[in-house]
């Protein structure tokens, strides 16, 4: 049977943008791909507004890379529809699609120097040879290394290559750029500066941007949309800051951000708040944000190191509902985010807290007294059957 | 290129190494057929000596001991007239010593005509052992008319004929023609005049031929696949062929076949004489000789040998064989150092002409 | 230490130095020195260029060479044609036990001796053989059907022989390229031909290069298949310089001979290079 097309599909909230109004550049609707017996993508629909830079975050094996195939058109979908610009694309080689891709490995051609492989797509174009050299030319000046184009792909630095890869689509001026975990090859230091790059290169080429990550800091920093996917299906898609403090589901709370974990049985309900017990036997309050709980459920509670209180004297805790005092065991010291992990005097696990850089902590010691609280607000209960 | 320098050294590393084994071995350099396992079996239960068989040819035979200066072997078996050239030219061979050999075993006839042919310097270096002719192969009822080797050209049989491109051909061709190679052989101008003429005519002819054979089975399969009905060959190809299909056999020419003996030699660095004259010895007694023949097929120079040989080949030897025949037998005379190059560029020529 | 390390060195390298020595350096100059006699009389020889004079002034044998080149390096072409799709299917298309499973289809034929592998093509191909015979049971042939003995059997066998020695280099340069920057020349627009002319053949460059150098060599120094398969005109160089050695007892002549083989192998060898803009060291390396 055939799923209705609405089946799984989410509605993203409008962005004011000046396109607005316009068809999406990417839609796809109740997608799926079966590989014999496993299913890698399950019903999958969304769609992406022009000039915006949409995320796929999700662990690997969860499917996104199939999606991106599917999208570039190396892969058939076996059900559901792709669309971009409002024309089906499922009948179309994928050198005849109007999206192009930059590879996880960046794929750029090492049998030719920069200038061939920027103008690779303009000659397949059939473009005159003139208009190509001035477009590569420009290519080169937009993304601030002119004057390479001789040099051989081996010559450039992991930095230069990823955005020979991007120019390399971009004279084509694709609808749609997918990028397949571009920054997965670089190193830390400058994973951090392209993240920023990219985004301001999509701004200054104004393209569309379907991005696959596994690495949630590179979703969250640059995306407009983010779609956080598991097994094949989305579990949750909106903007950043939604799914990092209205995680719709329990994967999602865990798989964005940092958090504490527990989990454990509801043990009481009085109205938006639950109160579970743990199994480390702690005692906590949270909130279901309107999710389905009854007393006696299983349950699995997060709360973010950062939105842990942590203080010298319990008084100051007052307004919190869930307080608990410890000993520090350990100091995570990493600059302005470090942490210390408290254990409560009741035996249960570590608890993961956020150290504020005000200086009022900055003679904490391991051992020391603390104590830490949050209100129930900050503390997201989800049923532990999603799980 | 390489392949053959690698030969030639792998043959040298192998003569090394064989040099250092003890004199009770026996290297017998010889044909397929020549020492067959039953009469080698014997032979060692008799003498307590181990014999080493390596099966050849003449040219092989000889390119394999001037590799190594004549070692390698203690007993080779080349032609009767591939002996006195080589000798004069490499000095790949050393004397026989007649006395101990015993002379009873041999057909006389044979053993005087094979010393004399090859004797070097009052030296001689060879005695007779196999002996047989080379002529035509013919299926008697596809090409009844191939009775000489010019007839091979005969539109009649186009397409349907084989020979080599070897030396013998050149020899029959020549015969056929009315010529004589063997009375040219001293005089190299007049060797090269008649060798023109042949090569004249077998380029006449090499429209009609399917291949020039290369190796006795393939020029079997031929054959016996009837893609040939005529063809040069050895007598006892014919005769083998003709148990299985009776029309095929062998057909002695109208101009002469050519008849060879093969012979015992000692090659000069041999190291087993000892063991080489017993073996002659052995090999040469009738009843031995007998069982070589009905390896080889063909008949030695085994004095009374005949008693114990097969009625079937005799009979198809006389049927081959009548009398004027056997007269008409052209016995090859020692080649002259130097002939094959003539001959080679002759070969070279017909094999490339279109 | 140190002079166990150099001890060591040494015996690793003293098999290769005496292979070298014993084997090619020796023989060659050897060869070499022959090459340079010439017969005056019975035992009797002279320096001198006269062997090389007769390569050069006999039509024949520079004919013959000419042939044997040309014939090597169209087997060496049509070895690549078809060895180069294969390649690329075991190489790109099939992966884990289909890909060695379709390998070692590739080296079952070198289980055998070449001879017994050229009877197998002799009994295909011959008047009265399989081949033959099928077509006439199809009724596409009224006869005999004769395809021995003649230069196109003798190309089968060559390629055939070949074979193994393209794939090998080709599925191993193939199998580096990597998917990406081939799916990446679809993505950007580049269709099946402009693919292979673009990204394929230019990566698979070293690997053709060194497949067809050996492929090459291999067809120039056969010796069985030439003299087996081809037919009653079909000379190959390396016959010429066994009959030299072997038959004609002229090893002068059959040194020099093959002293022009390897000069002249080594030239084309030299000129394919030049042509593809490869070095030695980037295709053997």
């Amino acid at each position: 049977m055939r799923p209705s097309p609405l089946a799984g599909a989410f509605v993203l909230p409008e962005r004011p943008t000046r396109k607005t109004g316009m068809t999406p550049d990417l839609h796809c609707s109740a997608l799926t791909k079966r590989f014999g017996d496993t299913t890698a993508v399950d019903n999958v629909s969304f769609s992406v507004p022009p000039g915006s830079f949409f995320s796929i975050l999700g662990p690997s094996g969860c499917g996104k890379t199939t999606i991106m195939r599917m999208i570039a058109g190396f892969l058939e979908p076996s059900d559901g529809d792709i669309q971009i610009k409002g024309k089906s694309v499922l009948n179309v080689p994928p050198n005849k699609r109007p999206v192009n891709m930059v590879f996880q490995h960046l794929a750029l051609f090492p049998m030719m120097n920069i200038e061939e492989n920027i103008g690779y797509g303009l000659r397949r174009a059939g473009l005159p040879k003139g208009e190509i050299t001035t477009k590569v030319g420009e290519a080169l000046e937009r993304i601030g290394l002119p004057g390479i184009g001789k040099r051989k792909v081996d010559e450039l630095s992991g930095g230069q290559k990823q955005r020979v890869a991007i120019a390399r689509c971009m004279v084509l001026e694709p609808d749609v750029l997918l990028l397949d975990e571009p920054l997965g090859a670089l190193d830390l230091k400058l994973r951090e500066r392209m993240k920023v790059e990219l985004k301001s290169l999509q701004a200054a080429f104004d393209t569309t941007f379907v991005y696959i990550t596994h690495d949630q800091s590179e979703a969250l920093v640059m995306s407009d949309n983010i779609a956080v996917m598991n097994e094949g299906r989305f579990e949750q898609m909106g903007s950043a800051r939604d799914l990092y403090y209205r995680p719709d589901t329990a994967f999602v709370a865990g798989f964005v951000g940092d958090s504490n974990r527990w989990q454990g049985r509801v043990t009481r309900i009085e109205g938006g708040h639950v109160e579970v017990q743990s199994e480390t036997g702690l005692t906590l309050r949270g909130a279901s944000h309107g999710r389905a709980l009854q007393a006696g459920d299983m349950a699995q509670a997060f709360v973010r190191p950062e939105a842990i209180r942590i203080a010298h004297g319990a008084d100051e805790l007052a307004s919190f509902d869930t307080t608990i005092t410890g000993q520090v065991t350990s100091l995570l010291f990493n600059g302005a985010a470090s942490r210390v992990l408290v254990q409560g005097e009741a035996g249960h696990e570590a608890i993961e807290v956020n150290l504020p850089q005000s200086g009022e902590f900055a003679n904490l010691a391991k051992g020391d007294t603390v104590h830490i609280g949050w209100s129930s607000d900050q503390a997201n209960v989800f049923a532990a059957g999603g799980l | 290129m390489k392949q053959h320098v690698v030969m030639l050294s792998t043959a040298a590393v192998i003569a090394i190494s064989a040099g250092a084994a003890s004199a009770d071995t026996l290297r017998l350099l010889t044909w397929g057929g020549y020492a067959p396992e039953d009469v080698v079996a014997k032979f060692e239960e008799q003498t307590g000596h181990t014999v080493e068989v390596t099966k050849s040819n003449n040219e092989e035979m000889i390119a394999k001991l001037r590799a190594t200066g004549g070692g390698g072997f203690d007993l080779a078996q080349p032609s009767q007239d591939r002996i006195a050239g080589p000798q004069a030219e490499f000095g790949i061979y050393k004397p026989m010593d007649l006395s101990k050999l015993n002379a009873d075993l041999f057909i006389p006839s044979l053993m005087l005509a094979t010393q004399a042919n090859t004797t070097v310097d009052g030296e001689v270096y060879g005695v007779p052992h196999v002996w047989g002719t080379s002529g035509l192969v013919v299926d008697t009822k596809m090409a009844p008319m191939v009775k000489d080797y010019t007839d091979l050209c005969s539109p009649d049989v186009a397409g349907k004929v084989s020979y080599r491109l070897k030396r013998p051909t050149l020899i029959g061709f020549a015969y056929s023609m009315g010529l004589d190679p063997f009375a040219a052989y001293g005089d190299e101008a007049a060797y090269t005049e008649i060798m023109g003429q042949v090569e004249a005519k077998l380029i006449e002819c090499k429209a009609g031929v399917k291949t020039y054979w290369g190796g006795g089975d393939e020029l079997m399969g031929l054959l016996r696949s009837g893609e040939v009905v005529a063809s040069m060959a050895w007598d006892t190809g014919g005769w083998k062929l003709n148990a299985d299909k009776p029309d095929i056999t062998f057909v002695a020419p109208a101009a002469g076949a050519l008849g060879w003996v093969d012979t015992f030699v000692l090659p000069a660095k041999g190291k087993a004489d000892d063991a080489a004259y017993e073996w002659i010895n052995f090999v040469m007694q009738p009843e031995i000789s007998a069982m070589i023949t009905a390896a080889a097929g063909n008949f030695t120079a085994s004095q009374g040998a005949d008693e114990f040989a097969s009625d079937d080949l005799k009979a198809r030897y006389q049927a081959s064989f009548p009398q004027e025949a056997i007269d008409n037998i052209k016995w090859y005379p020692p080649v002259p150092a130097g002939l094959e190059a003539i001959e080679g560029g002759v070969l070279d020529r017909v094999k490339a002409a279109k | 230490m140190r002079r166990e390390a150099k001890l060591g060195l040494a015996l690793l390298l003293t098999p290769l130095a005496l292979w070298l020595s014993l084997l090619i350096f020796i023989p060659h100059i050897d060869l070499f020195l022959v090459s340079l006699r010439e017969r005056v009389g019975v035992g009797k020889y002279e320096l001198s260029f006269a062997n090389y004079l007769t390569f050069f002034n006999e039509p024949l044998y520079l004919w013959t060479f000419m042939r044997t080149a040309v014939m090597s390096i169209l087997a060496t072409m049509l070895t690549l044609l078809i060895a180069f799709p294969v390649s690329y299917y075991i190489a790109k298309m099939v992966k884990g036990r289909m890909q060695a499973a379709l390998f070692l289809l590739c080296l079952v034929p070198f289980w055998v001796s070449e001879l017994v592998r050229t009877f197998g093509w002799m009994i295909l191909l011959r008047e009265t053989g399989i081949i033959s015979n099928v077509l006439q049971y199809a009724g596409l042939a009224s006869g005999p059907v004769e395809m021995l003995y003649n230069d196109a059997a003798i190309m089968v066998g060559l390629v055939y022989t070949s074979m193994l020695f393209m794939v090998v280099p080709l599925v191993t340069t193939l199998e580096s390229l990597s998917d990406e920057v081939v799916e990446a020349g679809y993505d950007l627009g580049g269709n099946g031909v402009s693919v292979l002319r673009e990204i394929i053949i230019p990566h698979a460059m070293p690997g053709i290069v060194s497949g067809c150098i050996v492929v090459f060599m291999l067809c120039l120094g056969n010796y069985l298949t030439p003299t087996m398969l081809g037919g009653k005109e079909s000379l190959w160089f390396t016959e010429l310089i066994y009959s030299q050695f072997i038959v004609r007892f002229n090893w002068e002549l059959g040194a020099a001979f093959g002293f022009m083989l390897l000069i002249l192998s080594s030239l084309i060898v030299w000129g394919m290079l030049r042509l593809t803009g490869q070095s030695l060291e980037k295709t053997m390396g």
